[in-house]
């Protein structure tokens, strides 16, 4: 058990009596009761867990609270004020959810990679999102989204 | 399954409140539908009326979501039908989530793809009462014959040029009787202003900020957390544990055994184990990682996939239980000519919704059982915890959160009934969380499916015999020892309505024992009974030296309405009498002609490119595909194209429509090239995304294409029916490419090119 010391949107946090090998998911959904991050696999294998850690998209639950220490965490809820981010925006456009779960963990996987690739070819697309599942399928929309995003 | 008839009636301010359905604001007209269950409730108290709408003096109006949203966008689609009738502006139309209660709501099953079937009609009635009396309201007003009055655009203008806003007409057409059912006139086809047209789902920017609350997200103060080792066997028990590892965990509250059900399980009925109940969701899976525990695996030990499918293999060689036969199928295919000869056979798959199963259930003051949790079926979750937890039904609420998928794994209430287990036994707030091991390990799986499948083909190229052996576990085995095998109920879906007009058929199944928990999925029988058929017409295609979609025309035959019910005993046509939704023959050359057409089939391709195509009738909908294959990069299985041709009768929301199908293509695509259940000594031998593959978008069909067919029939169901034609289109279209035939799903890719 240990305290630790982070920044998550925006937002100073002191968490005491936490595990030291808790993942930063269970911390946002149990400890912060920030439920937009979502579970989906817990072995970073769907990309559900998504979220920024300094910038760049980490898988949340494989990843221990004590790697977030003096850190700075983006989730879902602060990706913009208004839910303006140009990805949101383009997801919008699209239409692209179907019963949403997984679109929190896709969301923050375009961003992140979209910052670090502002004009991705397709098949760059294609392997940055192959880590983020989506059972129902939105794919084609996913795609067409980014590169919305990507012009926008 | 009945139709939901609508008995449409007005009710007061009070109830409509005590629903609370606009917080505080003022509620002046609501209206409700009484619907027949679909299901016999004989309880006389179902006349007790519901809301569906209600508008109030600000002009806003709130349309009620009764059935369960999980991807398909109902929430979305029935309240669009609702207000298009109404001509309310759906920039005032809020949704809400109505709980789990059938006497008020009629059938909330979401399940079967027939959510816009059933309630097409009914909500169209709604809305168009509430116009009516609005219309009636102004007339009053103004002294004026109701003719004259027109409602549009959430205002009624009279033809004098004056005009009153639905919100300023709320309160007079509250205290109007509602208006005799021949007084309703619904909307022309050209009149729609939403219905026919594109709708963003309601849910939309909840979604992209994250703000969606799932069955996983659900939470009340002082909640703990729940989870359970279960066996690796279903039926299994528990033999001794040992928990003192487990206690010592941080946040670990409480570990005891839960009694579990023995095989069959049924549906409804927990599986028992040992219960970890902790602080959080991290305490409970490190508590849950230190047990010990020594099971006694019950009766489905000996199931092993491959010698289990060896013993089916064998079973063909002898005769089966018949379930539909014309002809002297046997005599024929000893005849000379060509005798076709082929196996076919497709796993079990794992639903692997994004959200794995959760509930909350807690008991409040009065003794009452809360639920949150994202079911398909609330009706199911009040009965099973009522009847197990021995309490009456009208004392278990169930609120409905978002599914965050579902495909027929929430139908069942298994889970729901574990999490209302735990909340009784240690009296807390209980959610109870599946990991994504457990739901891979002991999900209700889609019934694996081997055909071996005999054709016969005379020297005039005429096919004049086919003969199908079916070798599937039953769903019924989940529930019932004596279900040894599938009947013709459950073969509906896709084999014994299979339309071609050959002279000498004999379909017939096998026993073949259910060995672990059955349920349905996507599509359900129509996954393997499609695949195992439209492949065969596709070599059927080859032996004959015939063009594809001239084969698939040519065993069709003649334009008719085939009368199944009267062919095959037990027959069922996905609840539906044939009477409405007849089987049309006509209608599936139709999407067949048309698929063909808009993805240009039979165009030259390349060498290592091809197309394979298929058509298929399932939940009442008529679905032709084609598939385009890329194989000239040896390893990688490239899905350029996909072509849909759609009959599914009136379309509500086109987009919506298209989604489904386009999400369906990528489902289809997970069965097709990556998932497998397979079982080792009972168990299941995959755990989760790694060993249990599903589409990634490195998979993904690149394009989908969706073409509707304009319809003025009854709308049909879309959830479903675009998986079961896409494997045997894609196998079809591999053997064009490559030579290869696929007749074992998932497609082994790295022996294609062996
Ligand atoms: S939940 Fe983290 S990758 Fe799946
Ligand atoms: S939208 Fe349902 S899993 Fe992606």
């Amino acid at each position: 058990m240990a305290t630790f010391k982070l920044t998550v949107n925006g937002q100073k946090k002191t968490l005491s009596d936490i595990p030291e090998d808790m993942p930063v998911l269970w911390v946002l959904r149990d400890v912060l009761d920030m439920k937009g991050t979502k579970f989906g696999c817990g072995k970073a294998l769907c990309g559900a867990c998504t979220v920024h850690l300094d910038g760049n998209a980490i898988r949340s639950c494989i990843t221990p609270i004590a790697v977030a220490e003096g850190r700075s965490i983006t989730t879902i809820e602060g990706l913009s004020e208004n839910g303006d981010h140009p990805v949101q925006k383009a997801w919008v456009t699209h239409d692209v959810p179907q019963c949403g779960y997984c679109q929190a963990g896709q969301i923050m996987n375009a961003a992140g990679f979209l910052e670090n690739n502002p004009n991705p070819s397709e098949k760059e697309i294609v392997s940055a999102m192959s880590g983020n599942i989506c059972r129902c399928g939105t794919y084609n929309r996913i795609k067409e989204a980014i590169k919305t995003a990507a012009k926008g | 399954m009945k139709k939901e008839i609508p008995i449409i009636s007005k009710i007061d301010r009070r109830s409509f409140l005590k629903i609370g359905t606009v917080g505080s604001a003022g509620i002046l007209l609501g209206l409700g539908v009484r619907c027949t269950p679909s299901e016999k409730i004989l309880d006389p108290a179902w006349f007790e009326p519901n809301v569906f709408v209600g508008l109030n003096e600000k002009g806003e109006v709130t349309i009620i979501a009764h059935r369960s949203e999980m991807g398909q966008a109902v929430r979305t689609s029935l309240p669009t039908i609702v207000a298009d009738e109404m001509e309310a502006d759906w920039s005032k139309v809020k949704v809400k989530q109505s709980v789990g209660d059938e006497k008020k709501y009629g059938n909330q099953n979401t399940d079967g793809s027939f959510t816009i079937r059933m309630f097409y009609e009914p909500m169209r009635k709604v809305g168009a009462t509430a116009k009516l009396m609005l219309e009636q309201a102004a007339a009053k007003t103004w002294g004026v014959n109701v003719s004259e009055c027109k409602a549009k655009n959430h205002k009624v203008s009279h033809s004098s040029g004056k005009s009153l806003t639905f919100g300023e007409l709320a309160q007079a057409a509250s205290e109007l009787p509602v208006p005799d059912e021949s007084l309703i006139k619904l909307k022309k086809q050209s009149e729609f202003k939403y219905i026919g047209k594109n709708q963003k789902i309601v849910d939309l920017a909840d979604i992209v900020t994250g703000n969606t609350v799932y069955g996983m997200d659900a939470k009340i103060d002082g909640m703990k957390i729940a989870m359970i080792s279960r066996c690796p066997v279903a039926g299994g028990k528990v033999k001794s544990f040992d928990k003192s590892e487990a206690e010592k965990v941080p946040g670990v509250l409480k570990v005891y055994q839960m009694e579990g059900v023995s095989f069959p399980t049924g549906f409804d009925k927990v599986l028992g184990g040992i219960v970890v109940v902790a602080e959080n969701t991290w305490a409970a899976i490190k508590g849950r990682e230190a047990l010990k525990i020594d099971w006694e695996y019950g009766i489905n030990r000996d199931y092993n996939t491959d010698s289990y499918n060896a013993n089916l293999l064998k079973a063909s060689n002898s005769n089966g239980t018949i379930l539909r036969e014309n002809g002297e199928v046997k005599k024929v295919l000893n005849k000379k000519g060509k005798v076709l000869d082929e196996v076919y056979t497709v796993p079990h798959l794992a639903h692997a919704q994004m959200e794995p199963p959760a509930a909350l259930a807690y008991f409040d003051e009065t003794g009452k059982c809360q639920i949150q949790a994202p079911t398909q079926n609330p009706r199911w979750v009040r009965d099973a915890i009522a009847s197990q937890l021995e309490m009456d039904r009208e004392n278990v609420i169930v609120n409905i959160t978002l599914l965050g998928g579902g495909f027929g794994r929430k139908s069942k209430p298994d889970f729901v009934v574990e999490a209302a287990k735990i909340a009784k036994e240690t009296g807390e707030k209980i959610k109870l969380i599946w990991t994504r091991e457990d739901d891979i390990q002991h999900d209700f799986v889609n019934a694996s499916g081997m055909h071996r499948i005999k054709v016969a083909i005379d020297e005039n190229n005429k096919v004049t015999a086919w003969n199908q052996h079916g070798m599937i576990p039953s769903i019924g085995g989940t529930a019932n020892p004596a279900a040894k095998q599938v009947g013709a109920g459950e073969m509906s879906q896709g084999m014994v309505d299979m339309p071609f007009d050959i002279p000498n058929l004999c379909l017939e199944t096998h026993e073949a024992p259910t060995k672990t928990r059955v349920g349905w999925l996507r599509s359900v029988h129509n996954i393997h009974n499609a695949f195992a058929i439209h492949t065969m017409v596709d070599e059927i295609a080859e032996a004959r030296g015939m063009d594809k979609v001239q084969n698939y025309l040519d065993l069709i035959g003649g334009d008719r309405i085939i009368p199944f019910d009267k062919m095959v005993t037990g027959f069922s046509n996905y609840g539906e009498d044939l009477a409405n939704y007849p089987w049309d023959t006509a209608r599936l050359k139709n999407v067949l002609k048309m698929v063909a057409e808009k993805a240009n089939y039979g165009k030259s391709l390349p060498t290592g490119k091809a197309q394979g195509v298929t058509v298929h009738r399932s939940f009442l909908t008529y679905v032709a595909c084609v598939i385009e294959v890329d194989l000239t990069e040896k390893g990688k299985i490239r899905i350029p194209e996909v072509h849909y041709a759609v009959d599914c009768g009136r379309v509500v929301n086109p987009d919506r429509v298209i989604s489904q199908f386009e999400g369906g293509a990528n489902f289809a695509a997970s069965g097709a090239l990556r998932s497998a259940i397979t079982f080792k000594d009972g168990a299941v031998e995959q755990s989760n995304f790694h060993d249990y593959q599903v589409a990634r978008m490195t998979d993904s069909p690149e394009k989908v294409f969706v073409h509707l067919v304009e319809s003025d029939e009854k709308p049909t169901g879309v959830g479903e029916p675009p998986v079961p034609p896409f494997a045997p289109a894609l196998g079809n279209a591999i053997f064009a490419a490559l030579g290869k035939r696929i007749r074992a799903l998932p497609i082994e890719a790295d022996k294609l090119w062996a």
